[in-house]
Protein backbone atom coordinates (compact mmCIF):
# COMPACT_ATOMS: atom_id res chain seq x y z
CA UNK A 1 0.00 0.00 0.00
CA UNK A 2 2.55 2.03 0.82
CA UNK A 3 4.91 1.44 -1.69
CA UNK A 4 1.86 2.23 -4.44
CA UNK A 5 1.90 5.69 -3.15
CA UNK A 6 5.34 6.38 -3.21
CA UNK A 7 5.28 5.00 -6.90
CA UNK A 8 2.25 7.14 -7.80
CA UNK A 9 4.03 10.16 -5.78
CA UNK A 10 7.45 9.71 -7.69
CA UNK A 11 5.58 9.24 -11.73
CA UNK A 12 4.05 12.80 -10.42
CA UNK A 13 7.21 13.82 -9.09
CA UNK A 14 8.60 13.10 -12.89
CA UNK A 15 5.79 14.57 -14.61
CA UNK A 16 6.19 17.87 -12.89
CA UNK A 17 9.67 18.19 -13.91
CA UNK A 18 9.14 17.41 -17.42
CA UNK A 19 6.56 20.40 -17.55
CA UNK A 20 8.79 22.56 -15.35
CA UNK A 21 11.69 21.27 -18.24
CA UNK A 22 9.64 22.32 -20.96
CA UNK A 23 8.22 25.50 -19.68
CA UNK A 24 12.44 26.59 -19.04
CA UNK A 25 12.98 25.81 -22.76
CA UNK A 26 10.18 28.05 -23.95
CA UNK A 27 11.39 30.40 -22.21
CA UNK A 28 15.09 29.99 -23.01
CA UNK A 29 13.97 29.93 -26.56
CA UNK A 30 13.33 34.49 -26.21
CA UNK A 31 16.19 34.56 -24.24
CA UNK A 32 18.79 32.43 -26.34
CA UNK A 33 17.38 33.96 -29.44
CA UNK A 34 18.24 37.67 -27.68
CA UNK A 35 22.08 36.44 -26.95
CA UNK A 36 22.25 35.13 -30.56
CA UNK A 37 20.88 38.20 -32.43
CA UNK A 38 23.94 40.39 -29.67
CA UNK A 39 26.23 37.56 -31.06
CA UNK A 40 25.75 37.81 -34.61
CA UNK A 41 25.88 41.91 -34.67
CA UNK A 42 28.85 42.32 -32.09
CA UNK A 43 30.88 39.22 -34.38
CA UNK A 44 30.07 40.98 -37.18
CA UNK A 45 30.52 44.54 -36.27
CA UNK A 46 34.11 43.51 -34.86
CA UNK A 47 34.47 42.72 -38.36
CA UNK A 48 33.75 45.73 -39.26
CA UNK A 49 35.53 47.48 -37.01
CA UNK A 50 38.74 46.16 -37.86
CA UNK A 51 38.54 47.89 -41.24
CA UNK A 52 36.99 51.26 -40.18
CA UNK A 53 38.08 52.92 -37.25
CA UNK A 54 35.32 53.35 -34.71
CA UNK A 55 36.29 57.49 -34.41
CA UNK A 56 35.36 57.57 -38.11
CA UNK A 57 31.85 56.26 -37.74
CA UNK A 58 31.38 58.26 -34.91
CA UNK A 59 32.88 61.47 -36.64
CA UNK A 60 32.54 61.50 -40.45
CA UNK A 61 30.07 62.93 -42.50
CA UNK A 62 30.00 61.21 -44.86
CA UNK A 63 27.79 57.72 -45.59
CA UNK A 64 29.03 56.31 -48.65
CA UNK A 65 30.26 52.44 -48.31
CA UNK A 66 29.33 51.80 -52.50
CA UNK A 67 31.70 54.03 -53.99
CA UNK A 68 35.08 53.52 -54.36
CA UNK A 69 36.22 56.72 -51.84
CA UNK A 70 33.98 54.63 -48.57
CA UNK A 71 33.20 57.09 -45.74
CA UNK A 72 31.01 55.35 -42.84
CA UNK A 73 29.64 58.53 -41.02
CA UNK A 74 26.82 56.46 -39.08
CA UNK A 75 25.52 60.32 -37.82
CA UNK A 76 23.96 60.69 -41.65
CA UNK A 77 22.04 57.78 -41.25
CA UNK A 78 21.37 58.55 -37.55
CA UNK A 79 19.84 61.69 -38.44
CA UNK A 80 17.41 60.68 -40.93
CA UNK A 81 16.14 58.05 -37.86
CA UNK A 82 16.60 61.17 -35.71
CA UNK A 83 14.52 63.41 -37.69
CA UNK A 84 11.70 61.12 -38.62
CA UNK A 85 11.52 59.98 -35.26
CA UNK A 86 11.00 63.12 -34.34
CA UNK A 87 8.15 64.46 -36.76
CA UNK A 88 6.29 61.38 -35.18
CA UNK A 89 6.74 61.64 -31.72
CA UNK A 90 5.42 65.24 -32.14
CA UNK A 91 2.00 63.71 -33.75
CA UNK A 92 2.14 60.70 -31.79
CA UNK A 93 2.59 62.11 -28.26
CA UNK A 94 0.24 64.86 -28.31
CA UNK A 95 -2.65 62.60 -30.28
CA UNK A 96 -1.87 59.96 -28.02
CA UNK A 97 -2.32 61.72 -24.66
CA UNK A 98 -5.43 63.83 -25.79
CA UNK A 99 -7.03 59.94 -26.93
CA UNK A 100 -5.94 58.61 -23.73
CA UNK A 101 -7.71 61.08 -21.62
CA UNK A 102 -10.48 61.42 -23.12
CA UNK A 103 -10.85 57.72 -23.03
CA UNK A 104 -10.22 57.31 -19.73
CA UNK A 105 -12.06 60.56 -18.12
CA UNK A 106 -14.83 62.00 -20.78
CA UNK A 107 -15.96 59.06 -22.92
CA UNK A 108 -19.08 57.07 -21.69
CA UNK A 109 -18.58 53.46 -21.29
CA UNK A 110 -19.91 52.86 -24.75
CA UNK A 111 -17.99 55.25 -26.42
CA UNK A 112 -14.80 53.98 -25.30
CA UNK A 113 -16.31 50.26 -26.37
CA UNK A 114 -16.70 51.30 -29.37
CA UNK A 115 -13.46 53.73 -30.09
CA UNK A 116 -10.63 51.44 -28.38
CA UNK A 117 -11.46 48.23 -30.55
CA UNK A 118 -11.23 50.77 -33.49
CA UNK A 119 -8.02 52.76 -32.43
CA UNK A 120 -6.53 49.45 -31.62
CA UNK A 121 -7.50 48.53 -35.30
CA UNK A 122 -4.78 51.13 -36.61
CA UNK A 123 -2.05 49.66 -35.20
CA UNK A 124 -2.80 46.53 -37.05
CA UNK A 125 -2.54 47.80 -40.37
CA UNK A 126 0.49 46.59 -42.28
CA UNK A 127 3.36 49.13 -42.29
CA UNK A 128 3.85 48.61 -46.24
CA UNK A 129 0.29 50.07 -46.43
CA UNK A 130 1.16 53.22 -44.26
CA UNK A 131 4.12 53.67 -46.47
CA UNK A 132 2.27 54.03 -49.63
CA UNK A 133 -0.35 56.27 -47.92
CA UNK A 134 2.38 58.65 -47.29
CA UNK A 135 3.97 58.39 -49.95
CA UNK A 136 0.53 58.54 -52.37
CA UNK A 137 -1.95 60.64 -50.31
CA UNK A 138 0.29 62.66 -48.37
CA UNK A 139 2.52 63.54 -49.47
CA UNK A 140 0.80 65.06 -52.90
CA UNK A 141 -1.40 66.50 -50.24
CA UNK A 142 1.46 68.29 -48.07
CA UNK A 143 3.56 69.23 -51.86
CA UNK A 144 0.31 71.60 -51.71
CA UNK A 145 0.93 73.11 -48.71
CA UNK A 146 5.06 73.01 -49.31
CA UNK A 147 6.01 73.55 -52.74
CA UNK A 148 9.32 72.04 -53.83
CA UNK A 149 8.42 69.50 -50.99
CA UNK A 150 10.42 66.64 -52.89
CA UNK A 151 8.17 62.89 -53.60
CA UNK A 152 10.40 60.80 -50.90
CA UNK A 153 10.52 62.75 -47.20
CA UNK A 154 10.95 62.40 -44.02
CA UNK A 155 8.25 64.47 -42.92
CA UNK A 156 5.19 62.97 -44.76
CA UNK A 157 6.84 59.37 -43.60
CA UNK A 158 7.30 60.78 -40.13
CA UNK A 159 3.35 62.14 -39.43
CA UNK A 160 2.31 58.57 -41.11
CA UNK A 161 4.72 56.76 -38.38
CA UNK A 162 3.11 58.89 -35.81
CA UNK A 163 -0.05 58.26 -36.91
CA UNK A 164 0.93 54.78 -36.53
CA UNK A 165 2.20 55.02 -33.08
CA UNK A 166 -0.94 56.64 -31.85
CA UNK A 167 -2.56 53.66 -30.30
CA UNK A 168 0.36 52.72 -29.04
CA UNK A 169 0.67 55.69 -26.94
CA UNK A 170 -3.07 56.39 -26.68
CA UNK A 171 -3.85 52.81 -25.08
CA UNK A 172 -1.09 52.39 -22.87
CA UNK A 173 -1.69 55.35 -21.19
CA UNK A 174 -5.68 55.21 -20.90
CA UNK A 175 -4.41 52.13 -18.94
CA UNK A 176 -2.22 53.56 -16.78
CA UNK A 177 -4.89 56.39 -16.05
CA UNK A 178 -7.82 54.22 -15.63
CA UNK A 179 -5.67 52.41 -12.92
CA UNK A 180 -5.14 55.59 -10.94
CA UNK A 181 -7.47 55.12 -7.86
CA UNK A 182 -10.93 56.52 -7.79
CA UNK A 183 -10.14 57.61 -4.86
CA UNK A 184 -7.82 60.29 -5.46
CA UNK A 185 -10.73 61.35 -8.39
CA UNK A 186 -12.98 61.68 -5.56
CA UNK A 187 -10.82 63.86 -3.97
CA UNK A 188 -10.19 65.90 -6.66
CA UNK A 189 -13.82 66.36 -7.01
CA UNK A 190 -14.72 66.75 -3.63
CA UNK A 191 -12.36 69.71 -3.37
CA UNK A 192 -14.41 71.30 -6.18
CA UNK A 193 -12.75 70.46 -9.31
CA UNK A 194 -13.92 69.86 -12.45
CA UNK A 195 -13.30 66.65 -15.02
CA UNK A 196 -10.71 68.49 -17.02
CA UNK A 197 -8.97 69.52 -13.66
CA UNK A 198 -9.30 66.37 -12.17
CA UNK A 199 -7.96 64.57 -15.41
CA UNK A 200 -4.91 67.21 -15.92
CA UNK A 201 -3.95 67.92 -12.41
CA UNK A 202 -4.63 64.66 -10.28
CA UNK A 203 -5.42 61.22 -13.08
CA UNK A 204 -2.51 62.70 -15.18
CA UNK A 205 0.28 62.95 -12.61
CA UNK A 206 -0.99 60.55 -10.98
CA UNK A 207 -0.32 57.97 -14.57
CA UNK A 208 3.11 59.38 -14.94
CA UNK A 209 5.08 56.23 -14.72
CA UNK A 210 2.80 54.57 -17.51
CA UNK A 211 2.25 57.53 -19.37
CA UNK A 212 6.43 57.76 -19.83
CA UNK A 213 6.18 53.95 -20.31
CA UNK A 214 3.71 54.20 -23.36
CA UNK A 215 5.76 57.36 -24.66
CA UNK A 216 8.90 55.46 -24.31
CA UNK A 217 7.98 52.30 -26.32
CA UNK A 218 6.63 54.95 -28.76
CA UNK A 219 10.10 56.05 -29.35
CA UNK A 220 10.97 52.72 -30.36
CA UNK A 221 8.59 51.64 -32.55
CA UNK A 222 9.86 54.65 -34.45
CA UNK A 223 13.36 54.44 -34.07
CA UNK A 224 12.90 50.94 -35.24
CA UNK A 225 10.14 51.84 -38.10
CA UNK A 226 11.68 50.43 -41.83
CA UNK A 227 8.73 50.19 -44.16
CA UNK A 228 7.27 53.54 -43.92
CA UNK A 229 10.68 55.10 -44.04
CA UNK A 230 11.76 52.52 -46.82
CA UNK A 231 9.08 53.69 -48.94
CA UNK A 232 8.52 57.30 -48.38
CA UNK A 233 11.39 58.75 -46.83
CA UNK A 234 13.38 57.64 -49.85
CA UNK A 235 16.93 55.34 -49.52
CA UNK A 236 19.86 58.52 -50.07
CA UNK A 237 21.56 59.10 -47.34
CA UNK A 238 21.36 62.44 -46.48
CA UNK A 239 22.91 64.10 -43.68
CA UNK A 240 20.35 66.65 -42.62
CA UNK A 241 18.04 67.67 -39.98
CA UNK A 242 15.10 68.95 -42.10
CA UNK A 243 12.07 67.02 -42.07
CA UNK A 244 11.26 68.27 -46.00
CA UNK A 245 14.03 66.72 -47.17
CA UNK A 246 14.66 63.06 -48.34
CA UNK A 247 16.94 60.95 -46.63
CA UNK A 248 17.46 57.07 -45.41
CA UNK A 249 17.40 56.21 -42.18
CA UNK A 250 19.54 53.42 -40.28
CA UNK A 251 16.62 51.10 -40.58
CA UNK A 252 15.85 52.10 -44.57
CA UNK A 253 19.86 51.46 -45.44
CA UNK A 254 19.74 47.83 -43.88
CA UNK A 255 17.37 47.00 -45.96
CA UNK A 256 18.79 48.01 -48.71
CA UNK A 257 21.84 46.68 -48.57
CA UNK A 258 20.00 43.11 -47.25
CA UNK A 259 18.15 43.05 -50.60
CA UNK A 260 21.28 42.64 -52.05
CA UNK A 261 22.91 45.64 -53.51
CA UNK A 262 26.49 44.95 -51.62
CA UNK A 263 28.25 41.17 -52.00
CA UNK A 264 28.53 39.80 -49.17
CA UNK A 265 31.58 39.70 -47.01
CA UNK A 266 32.70 43.22 -48.36
CA UNK A 267 33.09 45.97 -45.89
CA UNK A 268 29.84 47.33 -47.72
CA UNK A 269 27.94 44.64 -46.56
CA UNK A 270 29.31 44.64 -42.84
CA UNK A 271 27.86 47.96 -42.18
CA UNK A 272 24.65 46.90 -41.92
CA UNK A 273 25.10 45.40 -38.68
CA UNK A 274 27.40 47.89 -37.29
CA UNK A 275 24.19 50.26 -38.08
CA UNK A 276 22.28 46.81 -36.90
CA UNK A 277 24.42 47.23 -33.31
CA UNK A 278 23.66 51.32 -33.51
CA UNK A 279 20.01 50.83 -33.98
CA UNK A 280 19.78 47.88 -30.93
CA UNK A 281 21.91 50.54 -28.63
CA UNK A 282 19.62 53.12 -29.31
CA UNK A 283 16.61 51.21 -28.57
CA UNK A 284 18.39 49.47 -25.58
CA UNK A 285 19.02 53.22 -24.14
CA UNK A 286 15.42 54.24 -24.67
CA UNK A 287 14.47 51.15 -23.16
CA UNK A 288 16.13 51.68 -19.82
CA UNK A 289 15.35 55.24 -19.63
CA UNK A 290 11.71 54.05 -19.51
CA UNK A 291 12.60 51.56 -16.51
CA UNK A 292 14.45 54.20 -14.75
CA UNK A 293 11.38 56.51 -15.08
CA UNK A 294 9.19 54.53 -14.23
CA UNK A 295 11.18 53.31 -11.01
CA UNK A 296 11.19 57.02 -10.17
CA UNK A 297 7.82 58.09 -10.90
CA UNK A 298 5.96 54.70 -9.54
CA UNK A 299 3.50 55.74 -7.18
CA UNK A 300 2.81 54.17 -3.95
CA UNK A 301 -1.64 53.76 -3.79
CA UNK B 1 -20.07 68.27 28.60
CA UNK B 2 -21.26 69.11 31.96
CA UNK B 3 -22.97 72.44 31.12
CA UNK B 4 -26.77 72.63 31.17
CA UNK B 5 -27.36 71.60 27.75
CA UNK B 6 -29.51 74.31 25.52
CA UNK B 7 -32.80 73.99 23.67
CA UNK B 8 -32.34 72.51 20.26
CA UNK B 9 -34.18 75.25 18.91
CA UNK B 10 -32.66 77.80 19.92
CA UNK B 11 -29.36 76.70 18.20
CA UNK B 12 -28.38 77.62 15.04
CA UNK B 13 -28.64 75.21 12.16
CA UNK B 14 -26.11 74.71 9.57
CA UNK B 15 -28.01 72.37 7.55
CA UNK B 16 -31.16 70.32 7.26
CA UNK B 17 -32.16 66.85 5.79
CA UNK B 18 -35.91 66.85 5.21
CA UNK B 19 -38.18 63.90 3.46
CA UNK B 20 -34.92 62.58 1.75
CA UNK B 21 -34.57 59.31 0.13
CA UNK B 22 -31.96 58.32 -2.16
CA UNK B 23 -32.00 55.55 -5.01
CA UNK B 24 -28.41 53.54 -6.13
CA UNK B 25 -30.65 52.28 -9.68
CA UNK B 26 -33.73 50.83 -8.12
CA UNK B 27 -32.21 49.99 -4.61
CA UNK B 28 -33.29 52.75 -1.92
CA UNK B 29 -30.48 53.53 0.01
CA UNK B 30 -32.09 56.15 2.52
CA UNK B 31 -35.77 56.20 3.70
CA UNK B 32 -37.27 59.65 4.56
CA UNK B 33 -34.32 61.00 6.62
CA UNK B 34 -35.55 64.36 8.17
CA UNK B 35 -31.94 65.66 10.53
CA UNK B 36 -30.84 68.48 11.67
CA UNK B 37 -27.50 69.88 11.34
CA UNK B 38 -26.37 72.23 14.08
CA UNK B 39 -23.83 75.02 13.30
CA UNK B 40 -20.45 74.60 14.73
CA UNK B 41 -21.18 71.23 15.87
CA UNK B 42 -19.89 67.97 15.68
CA UNK B 43 -22.73 65.93 14.50
CA UNK B 44 -21.78 61.63 14.61
CA UNK B 45 -23.58 59.07 12.15
CA UNK B 46 -23.31 55.79 13.67
CA UNK B 47 -24.95 52.70 12.96
CA UNK B 48 -23.99 49.07 11.22
CA UNK B 49 -22.35 48.57 7.78
CA UNK B 50 -24.93 49.02 5.21
CA UNK B 51 -27.00 51.15 6.91
CA UNK B 52 -26.20 54.27 5.15
CA UNK B 53 -24.40 56.36 7.34
CA UNK B 54 -22.34 57.01 4.51
CA UNK B 55 -24.62 57.18 1.52
CA UNK B 56 -26.42 59.83 3.39
CA UNK B 57 -22.87 61.67 4.26
CA UNK B 58 -22.25 61.93 0.34
CA UNK B 59 -25.24 63.65 -0.54
CA UNK B 60 -24.21 66.30 1.34
CA UNK B 61 -21.83 67.21 -1.43
CA UNK B 62 -23.47 65.72 -3.93
CA UNK B 63 -20.50 63.15 -4.75
CA UNK B 64 -23.40 60.55 -5.57
CA UNK B 65 -24.03 62.69 -8.87
CA UNK B 66 -20.58 60.83 -9.89
CA UNK B 67 -21.59 57.58 -11.27
CA UNK B 68 -24.56 57.25 -13.30
CA UNK B 69 -28.30 55.84 -11.67
CA UNK B 70 -28.48 57.87 -8.58
CA UNK B 71 -31.09 59.69 -7.25
CA UNK B 72 -32.26 61.76 -4.74
CA UNK B 73 -35.67 62.77 -3.45
CA UNK B 74 -36.59 65.49 -1.36
CA UNK B 75 -33.68 68.15 -0.16
CA UNK B 76 -30.83 68.86 2.19
CA UNK B 77 -31.29 72.52 3.07
CA UNK B 78 -28.15 74.53 3.49
CA UNK B 79 -28.55 77.83 5.57
CA UNK B 80 -28.24 80.68 6.18
CA UNK B 81 -28.63 81.19 2.44
CA UNK B 82 -31.54 78.23 2.75
CA UNK B 83 -30.59 76.80 -0.56
CA UNK B 84 -31.53 73.23 -1.66
CA UNK B 85 -28.23 71.81 -2.20
CA UNK B 86 -29.46 68.87 -4.32
CA UNK B 87 -32.15 70.64 -6.62
CA UNK B 88 -30.85 69.77 -10.20
CA UNK B 89 -30.25 73.43 -10.95
CA UNK B 90 -27.40 73.48 -8.26
CA UNK B 91 -24.10 73.41 -10.17
CA UNK B 92 -22.67 70.01 -7.50
CA UNK B 93 -19.03 71.69 -8.32
CA UNK B 94 -21.05 75.03 -6.27
CA UNK B 95 -21.72 72.75 -3.65
CA UNK B 96 -18.43 71.44 -2.84
CA UNK B 97 -16.91 74.55 -2.92
CA UNK B 98 -18.75 75.33 0.13
CA UNK B 99 -18.43 71.80 1.72
CA UNK B 100 -15.18 69.75 1.82
CA UNK B 101 -14.60 65.84 2.80
CA UNK B 102 -11.83 63.80 4.25
CA UNK B 103 -11.91 60.24 3.21
CA UNK B 104 -11.49 56.76 4.74
CA UNK B 105 -8.97 56.05 3.45
CA UNK B 106 -6.14 58.92 3.08
CA UNK B 107 -6.09 60.06 -0.83
CA UNK B 108 -3.31 62.37 -1.14
CA UNK B 109 -2.59 63.55 -4.57
CA UNK B 110 0.70 63.04 -6.65
CA UNK B 111 1.71 66.62 -5.96
CA UNK B 112 3.80 68.16 -3.16
CA UNK B 113 2.59 68.40 0.35
CA UNK B 114 2.36 72.16 -0.73
CA UNK B 115 0.50 71.52 -3.85
CA UNK B 116 -1.51 69.18 -2.22
CA UNK B 117 -2.99 71.58 0.20
CA UNK B 118 -2.84 74.45 -2.27
CA UNK B 119 -5.18 72.43 -4.45
CA UNK B 120 -8.51 73.01 -3.77
CA UNK B 121 -7.37 77.00 -4.07
CA UNK B 122 -5.59 76.79 -7.17
CA UNK B 123 -9.08 74.95 -8.56
CA UNK B 124 -10.89 78.12 -7.20
CA UNK B 125 -8.08 79.91 -9.41
CA UNK B 126 -5.99 81.56 -6.49
CA UNK B 127 -2.71 81.58 -7.87
CA UNK B 128 -0.60 84.06 -6.21
CA UNK B 129 2.45 82.96 -4.50
CA UNK B 130 2.22 85.10 -1.47
CA UNK B 131 -1.50 84.18 -1.08
CA UNK B 132 -1.57 80.48 -1.49
CA UNK B 133 1.60 80.39 1.21
CA UNK B 134 -0.13 81.86 3.42
CA UNK B 135 -3.39 79.88 3.68
CA UNK B 136 -1.08 76.76 3.30
CA UNK B 137 0.40 77.58 6.48
CA UNK B 138 -2.61 78.61 7.91
CA UNK B 139 -4.41 75.43 7.05
CA UNK B 140 -1.68 72.98 8.15
CA UNK B 141 -1.55 74.75 11.63
CA UNK B 142 -4.79 74.08 11.90
CA UNK B 143 -4.30 70.46 11.00
CA UNK B 144 -1.60 70.16 13.60
CA UNK B 145 0.45 69.35 10.57
CA UNK B 146 2.58 72.60 10.51
CA UNK B 147 5.14 71.70 12.43
CA UNK B 148 6.04 68.13 11.31
CA UNK B 149 6.12 69.43 7.12
CA UNK B 150 7.54 73.35 7.43
CA UNK B 151 10.66 72.15 6.36
CA UNK B 152 9.76 70.28 3.30
CA UNK B 153 6.99 71.83 1.55
CA UNK B 154 8.19 70.59 -1.27
CA UNK B 155 8.39 66.60 -0.82
CA UNK B 156 5.95 64.70 -2.10
CA UNK B 157 2.98 63.34 0.00
CA UNK B 158 3.29 60.38 -0.40
CA UNK B 159 6.39 60.06 1.68
CA UNK B 160 4.67 61.18 4.82
CA UNK B 161 3.12 58.51 7.04
CA UNK B 162 -0.36 57.38 7.27
CA UNK B 163 -1.43 59.44 10.39
CA UNK B 164 0.24 62.51 8.68
CA UNK B 165 -1.67 61.56 5.06
CA UNK B 166 -4.62 61.91 6.68
CA UNK B 167 -4.36 65.21 8.54
CA UNK B 168 -2.57 66.48 5.19
CA UNK B 169 -5.72 65.71 4.09
CA UNK B 170 -7.62 67.16 6.74
CA UNK B 171 -5.66 70.32 5.71
CA UNK B 172 -6.86 70.41 2.21
CA UNK B 173 -9.86 70.31 3.34
CA UNK B 174 -9.80 73.15 5.82
CA UNK B 175 -7.54 75.47 3.15
CA UNK B 176 -11.01 76.45 1.48
CA UNK B 177 -12.53 77.23 4.62
CA UNK B 178 -15.13 75.31 3.85
CA UNK B 179 -18.68 75.96 5.88
CA UNK B 180 -19.00 71.93 6.69
CA UNK B 181 -16.45 69.69 6.89
CA UNK B 182 -17.52 65.61 5.94
CA UNK B 183 -15.61 63.17 7.45
CA UNK B 184 -16.13 59.50 6.28
CA UNK B 185 -14.74 57.29 8.85
CA UNK B 186 -11.73 59.29 9.00
CA UNK B 187 -9.60 57.03 11.14
CA UNK B 188 -10.38 53.51 10.20
CA UNK B 189 -7.35 52.93 8.29
CA UNK B 190 -4.89 54.67 11.10
CA UNK B 191 -3.28 53.55 14.41
CA UNK B 192 -4.37 54.34 17.74
CA UNK B 193 -1.77 57.00 17.93
CA UNK B 194 -2.48 58.63 14.65
CA UNK B 195 -6.59 58.58 15.43
CA UNK B 196 -6.30 60.14 18.76
CA UNK B 197 -4.62 62.97 17.47
CA UNK B 198 -6.97 63.10 14.42
CA UNK B 199 -9.78 62.86 17.19
CA UNK B 200 -8.12 65.88 19.02
CA UNK B 201 -8.42 67.70 15.56
CA UNK B 202 -11.81 67.21 15.13
CA UNK B 203 -12.78 68.74 18.79
CA UNK B 204 -10.49 71.59 18.34
CA UNK B 205 -12.13 72.57 14.19
CA UNK B 206 -15.40 72.30 15.74
CA UNK B 207 -14.95 76.15 16.39
CA UNK B 208 -14.08 77.10 13.42
CA UNK B 209 -16.45 75.02 11.14
CA UNK B 210 -19.51 72.68 11.59
CA UNK B 211 -18.27 69.29 11.19
CA UNK B 212 -20.40 65.56 9.90
CA UNK B 213 -18.62 62.76 11.10
CA UNK B 214 -19.42 59.08 9.82
CA UNK B 215 -17.40 56.56 12.20
CA UNK B 216 -18.07 52.84 12.82
CA UNK B 217 -16.47 52.93 16.44
CA UNK B 218 -18.45 54.14 19.01
CA UNK B 219 -16.26 55.28 21.15
CA UNK B 220 -15.11 57.56 19.14
CA UNK B 221 -18.55 58.95 18.59
CA UNK B 222 -19.04 59.44 22.08
CA UNK B 223 -15.46 61.03 22.31
CA UNK B 224 -15.87 63.51 19.59
CA UNK B 225 -19.39 64.53 18.71
CA UNK B 226 -22.15 66.60 20.57
CA UNK B 227 -25.08 64.89 18.70
CA UNK B 228 -24.97 61.59 17.23
CA UNK B 229 -27.80 59.95 14.79
CA UNK B 230 -28.74 56.21 15.23
CA UNK B 231 -28.74 55.01 11.23
CA UNK B 232 -30.34 51.55 10.79
CA UNK B 233 -30.94 49.86 6.96
CA UNK B 234 -31.76 53.25 5.25
CA UNK B 235 -33.68 54.90 8.12
CA UNK B 236 -32.70 57.48 11.04
CA UNK B 237 -33.65 55.33 14.39
CA UNK B 238 -32.52 58.13 16.87
CA UNK B 239 -30.63 61.32 16.78
CA UNK B 240 -30.18 63.53 19.81
CA UNK B 241 -27.23 64.73 21.99
CA UNK B 242 -24.37 62.15 22.19
CA UNK B 243 -24.71 61.84 26.01
CA UNK B 244 -28.34 61.06 25.58
CA UNK B 245 -28.21 58.83 23.01
CA UNK B 246 -24.97 56.74 24.79
CA UNK B 247 -26.71 57.13 28.14
CA UNK B 248 -30.35 57.24 27.95
CA UNK B 249 -31.63 55.83 24.32
CA UNK B 250 -35.19 56.29 23.76
CA UNK B 251 -35.15 53.95 21.15
CA UNK B 252 -34.35 50.25 22.21
CA UNK B 253 -33.09 49.57 18.41
CA UNK B 254 -30.15 52.19 19.37
CA UNK B 255 -29.81 50.88 23.10
CA UNK B 256 -29.20 47.71 21.70
CA UNK B 257 -26.73 48.41 19.28
CA UNK B 258 -25.04 50.94 21.78
CA UNK B 259 -24.46 48.24 24.20
CA UNK B 260 -23.29 46.00 22.01
CA UNK B 261 -26.14 43.20 21.79
CA UNK B 262 -26.88 43.91 18.10
CA UNK B 263 -24.76 45.19 14.71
Amino acid sequence: MSANRLSHRASRHVKERIIESILFLAALVSVATTLGIVYILVKESVVFFNQVPLWDFLTDTQWTPLFDDAHFGIIVLLSGTLVSSGVALAVAIPLGTLIAIYLSEFASARAREFAKPVLELLSGVPTIIYGYFALLFLTPLLQKLIPGLPGFNLLSAGIVMGIMIVPYVASISEDAMRAVPMSLREGSYAMGATRLQTALKVVFPGALSGVAAAYILGISRAVGETMILAVAAGMQPNLTWNPTESAATITAFIVQVALGDLPHGSVGYQTIFAAGLTLMLLTLVFNVLGHVMRRRFREQY
Amino acid sequence: MAEPKPALDTLPLKARASALDFYYGDFQALKKIDMPIYEKRVTALIGPSGCGKSTFLRCFNRMHDLYPGNRYVGEISLHPDNVNLLDKSVDPIEVRMRLSMVFQKPNPFPKTIFENVAYGLRVRGVNRRAVLEEKVEEALRAAALWNEVKDRLQDMAFNLSGGQQQRLCIARALATEPEILLFDEPTSALDPIATASIEELITELKQRVTILIVTHNMQQAARVSDFTAYMYIGELVEFGWTDDIFIKPKNPQTEAYITGRFG
